[in-house]
């Protein structure tokens, strides 16, 4: 796919979404969605339940494969690279209902984040032997450093996942995302079902994290105030297609947004 | 009293067989959901593996052993990146009917190659008995039951603290997430396959050592449902325990109630568990949704 690479241009976006359409049956989930990511930015992506915005993700991370359109990453067409490569080319996510592997401690989870860079294989460290304890133990320390601290999850770190309060599971889900490094952190309603405080909580850590380590993030969220505050760039999804795009002032202003939004009533 | 707690012991010890002859059905459903009914062919095939190594090509039990379990260990990675590849979406129970299926196929194989006449392993444990104050305990059952627990064990270790061990739970827990995070998901169920039937494999081997080969040992297999349902399909630790349950209810049964009832006896009390809690033999969690 030579030629799709040609196409994006010098100052190009990390993440550009080209003309993707999805159905599952009869259900059109995605109809001719395009749009970009800026590296740098926190770019979110609103709309109404069922607008098509979880499928999207699914489309960025491969789980789905869009039935036409590209999605191009850091300059290069991985509509056709598989879910689990996408973790080494930069994407990390999150889920819209918790998706912590349970049964496993904090650490652990969390730890499982760096699975995709650990260079000694599954194999040799199934054996933990020699290079790989190394660096097993060198990545439990960089982890209790950056992350675990970062995200005040020290108190937790050895405690099985579903022991956690749902605010403090999805903080897990946020410190695994963190573990991948990635260049594009994609989070699906993070503050979901999160009382004021730890929404404000986690607001704060997202803004700690782009400003810490520059990484580039896209949100979906309902939450409004936190999708104006937190936003450099907004994209409005409604039935599966693009609403609008801009700033937030921008889209806030926009007429079709606000009939979206006020019109399904 | 004395009675009992000598059938106790006895009971007890000889479950650690039951529980090492589960573990390789818990690995599998564990990691990849699926109940291999094929899991008691692979150790009889185990078995026979061993024989041919140790007795045909005249190599030392150690070697034989080694070979048997690696032979296992691919034996399993095939069987996943075939029949159970080739049946990835299907519905749970067709694959698990294809492993039935399977079953009868490496039966069959088996009286073809080593033909159904019985075979004796060359005695791998000591026979002689073990007095714990003056109770006796055959060889046969102490030695296998330290040995079915060392493995167990060992595999608990593994899955607790090795990153392979680790990310075969990872995957188990969660496909999705497991993708999500780069793990290579077809990668690991293979492995988990593979390190379910080097575990069958040398259940294999061990129980063909203490009692007698043909290739109808794989059937010995289906009274450990009892243990699976008792521990609980998922759960490593609940091996260990629904083994001791099991061996130690036979033991009782056998003493008390006489020989004829031990091999109904544990069925009663899966009957009774399962009307306690009836997800049993493929009650799974809910489905993922992303
Ligand atoms: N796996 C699937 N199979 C069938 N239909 C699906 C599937 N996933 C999503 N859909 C449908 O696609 C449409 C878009 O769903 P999606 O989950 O992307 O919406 P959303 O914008 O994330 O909504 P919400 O705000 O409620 O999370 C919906 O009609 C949904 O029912
Ligand atoms: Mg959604």
């Amino acid at each position: 796919m030579g030629w799709a690479c040609l196409e994006i241009d010098a100052a190009m976006s990390l993440l550009e979404i080209r003309d993707v359409s999805l159905a599952f049956g009869g259900v059109k989930a995605l109809t001719g969605v395009s749009l970009a990511v800026e590296e740098g930015t926190v770019t979110s992506v609103i709309g109404p339940n069922g607008a098509g915005k979880t499928s999207l993700y699914n489309v960025i991370s491969g789980f789905y494969r869009p039935q036409s359109g590209a999605v191009a990453f850091a300059g290069a067409d991985i509509t056709l690279v598989k879910a689990n490569r996408r973790a080494a080319l930069g994407m990390a996510r999150t889920f819209q209902n918790i998706a912590l592997f349970r049964g496993l401690t904090v650490l652990d989870n969390i730890k499982l984040g760096a699975h995709h860079y650990l260079k000694s294989g599954v194999l040799p460290a199934a054996w933990y032997i020699g290079s790989a304890a190394r660096e097993e133990a060198q990545l439990r320390g960089k982890i209790e450093r950056d992350i675990v601290d970062l995200l005040h999850l020290a108190d937790f770190r050895d405690a099985p996942v579903s022991a956690l309060s749902y605010g403090l599971q999805k903080r897990v889900e946020l410190a695994r995302a963190l573990a991948m490094r990635p260049k594009l952190l994609m989070l699906d309603e993070p503050v979901a079902g999160m009382n004021r405080e730890e929404k404000e909580d986690m607001a704060r850590y997202i803004l700690d994290v782009r400003e810490e380590w520059g990484v580039t993030v896209l949100l979906i969220e309902h939450d409004m105030g936190m999708v104006m505050d937190l936003s450099d760039q907004i994209h409005v999804l409604n039935f599966g297609q693009k609403l609008s795009s801009g700033t937030p002032d921008q889209v806030r202003a926009d007429p079709a947004v606000i009939e979206a939004y006020l019109g399904e009533g | 009293m004395n009675l009992f707690i000598e059938y106790s012991m006895v009971g007890i010890a000889s479950g650690g067989m039951y529980a090492l002859m589960a573990l390789g059905f818990v690995l599998v459903f564990k990691g990849t959901g699926v109940f291999n009914f094929a899991q008691g062919e692979l150790m009889m095939l185990g078995a026979y593996i061993f024989l041919s190594v140790n007795q045909l090509a005249g190599l030392h039990w150690s070697i034989a052993l080694l070979a048997t379990v690696l032979f296992a260990l691919l034996t399993g990675v095939l069987i996943e990146r075939t029949v159970l590849r080739a049946l990835a979406g299907q519905p749970l129970l067709s694959i698990v009917m294809a492993t039935v299926g399977l079953g009868l196929v490496l039966k069959g194989a088996a009286g073809l190659i080593w033909g159904q006449e019985q075979r004796t392993l060359p005695e791998l444990v000591p026979r002689k008995p073990i007095f714990i104050g003056d109770i006796l305990i055959p060889g046969a059952v102490f030695w296998s039951f330290v040995i079915s627990m060392a493995v167990i064990a060992a595999c608990l270790l593994y899955f607790r603290f090795t990153r392979g061990g680790v990310t075969m739970r990872a995957a188990a827990s969660s496909q999705v997430n497991a993708y999500a995070v780069g793990i290579n998901v077809p990668v690991i169920s293979a492995l988990t396959w593979g390190l379910a039937a080097a575990a069958g494999g040398f259940a294999g081997v061990l129980l063909a050592a203490i009692n007698n080969l043909t290739p109808h040992l794989g059937d010995l297999a289906l009274s450990v449902l009892a243990v699976l349902i008792v521990g609980g399909l998922d759960s490593l630790a609940g091996v260990i325990v629904g083994g001791l349950i099991i061996g130690w209810l036979q033991s009782m049964t056998g003493a008390y109630l006489g020989g004829q009832y031990r091999e109904i006896m544990p069925f009663i009390v899966v009957l009774a568990v399962l009307l306690v809690r009836p997800h049993g033999l493929f009650g799974r969690k809910e489905i993922e949704r992303i």
